[in-house]
């Protein structure tokens, strides 16, 4: 029997078939739905596709070209981001957008036009694709591009898997000196002061992300720590990485993650020294702080959890308090939650998430219907201030909140494979 | 290590032991069944390490015999000058009942995982012989050391490998030519992608670096992951009498 966990493992995906996708793939069984995965780090049902066939794209895994003087980069869409960065890094090149965890898939990363702590800068990965080639289940491959087949472009970076699935990429890179980064923390009280802050530091840095204490309440509510970085300038000496990966090596029963353990986590967090001077770090722990523990997704049990995330408009930061303080009294949260503001370029994606307004991500353990109660009465906040849920992340909107959060769906939904299909749709639109 | 044929270099395992065959600048000279697939990994190892020597040419298992195989591996060879490492890796894993069925795929499942292996042996052992140098490592398997109902006919053909590899070794020893027999036990390939993977699961860049170790370490036969030695041991003392009313 196959079975398949994404990220969050609250429940087994059983694919009738699974197979390897190549150029000169065809779609024989037709009565059967088909839907490309990546490296399963999406955390709900949108990489799950029960009874139907599953394209492994993980062998899809050559480099085709690079261009070491431009920095473009051609691929398979089966290729990691860890993969990637081993390639250029030492070659003076950087991926433009990296989201926070680098064992994604190219093509995962354009599926659901991942986006990064620069996003307020630069915008999301789709950003820096310059073509990609589709195959799709009439047997052809299209070549897709801001020019060639450009519906097919915009409709899939984002699509979430359903237009086909993604051959090769090429992306453009970003010129960097080394592997460096230079950090700065700063601690704010509340979610006040963390927008006082942010209005400042959004315009001076690269990069920005801010963790916050979701079980703080009252004056408290939305304390954290905000983070800033930079690309390193000529260094003479670089610093080393400086720790070793960790596996979670089993799956207890039970979370590990209670009222408790939340409550002393975020506590010692929020309260442990911040370093005043700016630091330099390898690139590694600065954008993957979680990679350090491999599996990590396992010490919430065998009913797994769930990340909520969603993206308020800016002018709506009160909706943002009152979610914070839904979450807080609920107790219910994760540890850290993660907040960082989006800004207006976009890859024109028509399903892509990231918009302008402030976005917040958090991890839930999965309690069953209470988890499930508080989703819903978050989703009526995000729906009535016109704000969206990620797919990436989703297990539980329902199509109300989807259609709104979406505007340009009805168009979406004409380039979408006639063959393709996922649990995360089905649940959406049925069969 | 400096020049490298492979045989079955596309599979995950060969690709992987490539990698790090080509971070100590080897040159290779690779052999895939499908075209299409050299292609793409030769522009991948171009891309991944712009200053070593690549060519490639098709070869497959069920074909590709006497002649027509003695040629492909002159002109590796010819192109290579001497040949440190011969590393073979092809294979596949046929569905045992399917061999019980048709005898033409047990045939082929004979053929693919023993046969064409002893015979690019047979090939390349005369070459290297009259180099006076080189190492020959072949990719067998634990199931090769003991004949279970659910694989025996994969098992009956890397059981050949491996009477045959003790064989070339003994005999090729005064020649200064080294021969490597690797038994890994489960690992996480394309091959195996429908398994439900467990503790005794290994990645294949674990695999590949014991592969490496042990051809530099001129070892005969290496066990990978390492408890798989252990776990055959046992295997191999339950007494046939037992052995047979079990289910594995
Ligand atoms: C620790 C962690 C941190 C994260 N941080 C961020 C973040 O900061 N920003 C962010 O945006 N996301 C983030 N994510 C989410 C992650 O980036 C996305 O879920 C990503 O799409 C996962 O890629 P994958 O290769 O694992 O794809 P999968 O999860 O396997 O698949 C995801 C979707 O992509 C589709 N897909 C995959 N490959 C192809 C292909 N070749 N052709 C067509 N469709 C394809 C699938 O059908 C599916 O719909 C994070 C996830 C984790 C676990």
């Amino acid at each position: 029997m196959i079975e398949q966990y994404s990220w969050g493992r609250i429940k087994a995906s059983k694919p009738a078939q699974i197979d390897f996708p190549s150029a000169n793939y065809s779609f024989l069984q037709r009565e059967l739905q088909y839907l490309a995965k990546g490296n399963l780090r999406s955390y709900g049902d949108e990489a799950y596709n029960d009874n139907g066939i599953i394209l492994n794209t993980l062998h899809l895994d050559h480099f085709i070209h690079f261009d070491r003087a431009n920095g473009v980069l051609e691929l398979e869409s089966g290729v990691l981001l860890e993969q990637i960065l081993n390639l250029i890094v030492p070659c003076g090149w950087f991926l433009p957008v990296t989201p926070g965890t680098k064992y994604i898939t190219v093509g995962g990363a354009v599926a659901n036009d991942v986006h990064g702590k620069n996003h307020h800068k630069v915008g999301s990965f789709g950003c820096f694709v310059d073509s990609f080639t589709l195959l799709r289940s009439d047997g052809l491959i299209y070549q897709c591009s801001r020019e060639l087949n450009s519906h097919y472009f915009y409709a899939t970076i984002g699509g979430m898997g359903l237009t086909g699935i993604i051959l090769r990429v090429k992306l453009n890179l970003l010129t960097v000196n080394n592997h460096a980064i230079v950090t700065k923390a700063y601690k704010f009280r509340n979610l006040e002061h963390y927008m006082e802050l942010n209005a400042e530091l959004e315009r001076q840095s690269t990069y920005t992300v801010a963790w916050i204490d979701c079980l703080a309440s009252g004056r408290s509510l939305g304390r954290g720590v905000y983070y800033t970085g930079e690309h390193a300038g000529y260094l003479e000496r670089l610093p080393a990485i400086n720790y070793n990966k960790r596996t979670f090596p089993f799956t207890p029963t039970k979370s590990l993650i209670n009222g408790l353990t939340l409550k002393a986590f975020n506590t010692l967090y929020y309260n442990r020294p911040v370093a005043k001077s700016p630091q330099l770090v390898h690139y590694d722990p600065f954008f993957y702080p979680l990679d350090k523990l491999l599996n990590w997704n396992r010490i919430y049990g065998r009913k797994g959890f769930y990340q909520y995330q969603c993206v308020i408009p800016n002018a709506a930061s009160d909706a943002m308090r009152e979610i914070l303080r839904r979450i807080s009294i609920s107790g219910n949260g994760s540890f850290l939650a993660v907040l960082k503001t989006f800004g207006s370029i976009s890859s024109g994606g028509m399903m892509s998430f990231p918009r302008p307004g402030l976005a917040l991500a958090l991890d839930f353990a999965n309690r069953g219907n209470s988890t499930l109660d508080l989703f819903r009465s978050l989703d009526d906040i995000v729906l009535t201030h016109g704000g969206a849920i990620y797919a990436a992340k989703d297990a539980t909107q329902s199509r109300e909140v989807f259609e709104a959060g979406y505007p340009q769906l009805n168009e979406f939904i004409k380039y979408i494979d006639p063959l393709f299909s996922s649990n995360l749709w089905r649940r959406l639109y049925g069969n | 290590m400096q020049n490298v044929i492979v045989f079955g270099s596309n599979s995950t395992i060969a690709r992987s032991v490539i990698d790090k065959l080509a971070l100590e600048r080897c040159n290779f000279y690779l052999f895939a069944r499908e075209k299409s697939q050299l292609e793409l990994q030769i522009n991948d190892l171009k891309v991944k390490y712009p200053d070593i020597n690549v060519s490639a040419d098709a070869y497959d298992a069920l074909v590709d015999t006497g002649e027509i195989l003695n040629g492909k591996i002159k002109q590796a060879f010819d192109q290579l000058g001497r040949v440190d490492l011969v590393f073979i890796a092809h294979g596949n894993l046929p569905n045992q009942s399917a061999c019980e069925e048709n005898w033409q795929d047990a045939n082929s499942a004979l053929k693919v995982n023993g046969l064409s292996i002893i015979e690019i042996c047979h090939n390349v052992a005369k070459r290297l012989k009259e180099q006076q140098q080189g190492t020959i490592a072949v990719i067998s398997s634990v199931a090769g050391e003991r004949g279970r109902q659910s694989n025996y006919v994969y098992g009956t053909a890397k059981g050949m490998i491996n009477i045959y590899l003790q064989g070339l070794r003994n005999s090729l020893y005064p020649h200064n030519v080294h021969v490597l027999t690797i038994m890994p036990g489960f690992v996480d390939t394309k091959m195996t992608t429908e398994f439900k993977k467990g503790l005794l699961w290994a990645k294949p860049e674990k695999v590949a670096n014991d592969i490496v170790k042990a051809i530099h370490a001129k070892k005969n036969v290496i066990y990978t992951p390492w408890f798989w030695r252990i776990i055959m041991r046992i295997i191999k003392l339950i007494p046939e009498n037992k052995f047979k009313k079990m289910k594995l």
